[in-house]
């Protein structure tokens, strides 16, 4: 079997913030009722979380679930287990109208992190990154410059943002240059 | 700038993150119908100076198609509402009305 790599295999850059690809990472996008009972057990079974409420992300001891859109969730696990999970929501939600499929091959994740990140993020996203408006636990989908891309807050202060596969490297070089050495604007 | 609010994610979403789809509550005139409803479903469209409906999609963000009230002059934003609805809820026409007495659009009043 071939060796998987991520887009960018662990690329960093460290500006007036920190900018690194994280990494092989498992994703799966799952649609379907948000609110059935099916829904919040088979979520529970594959990452010990609940489901999101609009705009969160929940995690538990496999995984975190991220909110995308009134029937979409994002499940994230280890790289490793993500066959795993799919096979155990797949059992889960089977005889309900919904869909689970791994979407990790085709995404790339960069965290972002240091005093200045949520201005790195700020100067790329229409999004109001204010440390009241958006913290750890939010996700938001949006755009950073011209692609689109979600972006979520961690507990310790830092982003991640993911991004389809295709654009990771235009993604990594916005916020190279969004993170640029005097560029910072002591905003946030 | 035009920010709306996407009534599925609750996002305040600025002009950049939406993508505009035309207007709101056509209906749709397919294979087997009259001539010149098909034509009007293709190539006739309202193009008011004042209140108008439009479809709105939040492309960079949750990717749901919704509905905008707003006036064309004024640039006020009336509100904006789900698509699952063939037209304008009471409250949105009620918010028209206080502002501007008397509009109409198509069928709407
Ligand atoms: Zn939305």
């Amino acid at each position: 079997m071939s060796e998987a790599v991520s887009a960018l295999d662990g690329a960093t850059f460290e500006g007036f913030a920190k900018v690194e690809e994280t990494g092989l990472r498992g994703m799966i996008t799952v649609r379907g009722d948000l609110a059935s009972k099916e829904m919040s057990a088979a979520i529970k079974a594959a990452t010990g979380a609940a489901v999101p409420a609009q705009r969160k992300v929940t995690s538990g001891d496999k995984g975190a679930v991220a909110w995308m859109s009134p029937d979409e969730l994002l499940v994230v696990v280890d790289y490793a287990s993500v066959n795993e999970t799919v096979a155990t929501m797949t059992d889960g939600l089977k005889g309900s109208h919904a869909l689970v499929a791994n979407v990790s091959d085709a995404r790339a994740v960069f965290r972002v992190s240091g005093d200045s990140s949520r201005d790195v993020l700020a100067k790329l996203a229409p999004v109001d990154f204010a440390r009241d408006a958006f913290g750890a636990g939010d996700i938001r989908r949006s755009r950073i410059a011209q692609v689109p891309a979600a972006v979520w807050g961690n507990e310790d202060g830092s982003f991640e943002v993911i991004c389809f596969r295709s654009v990771a490297q235009y993604v990594f070089d916005v916020l190279k240059v969004s993170a640029q050495p005097g560029g910072d604007v002591g905003f946030h | 700038m035009l920010t709306l609010q996407c009534p599925y994610c609750g996002v305040w979403a600025e002009e950049t993150e939406l993508h505009a789809e035309g207007e709101a509550h056509l209906k749709r005139f397919g294979p087997g119908s009259d001539d010149a409803d098909f034509e009007s479903y293709l190539f006739m469209r309202e193009n008011p100076k004042g209140v108008h409906f439009e479809r709105w999609r939040h492309s960079n963000g949750c990717g749901k198609f919704f509905h905008a009230a707003r006036c064309t002059m004024t640039l006020e934003v009336f509100g904006t509402y789900p698509a699952q609805t063939l037209e304008p809820p009471q409250d949105i026409k009620d918010k028209i009305s206080a502002k501007q007495p008397g509009w109409s659009w198509r069928d709407f009043s």
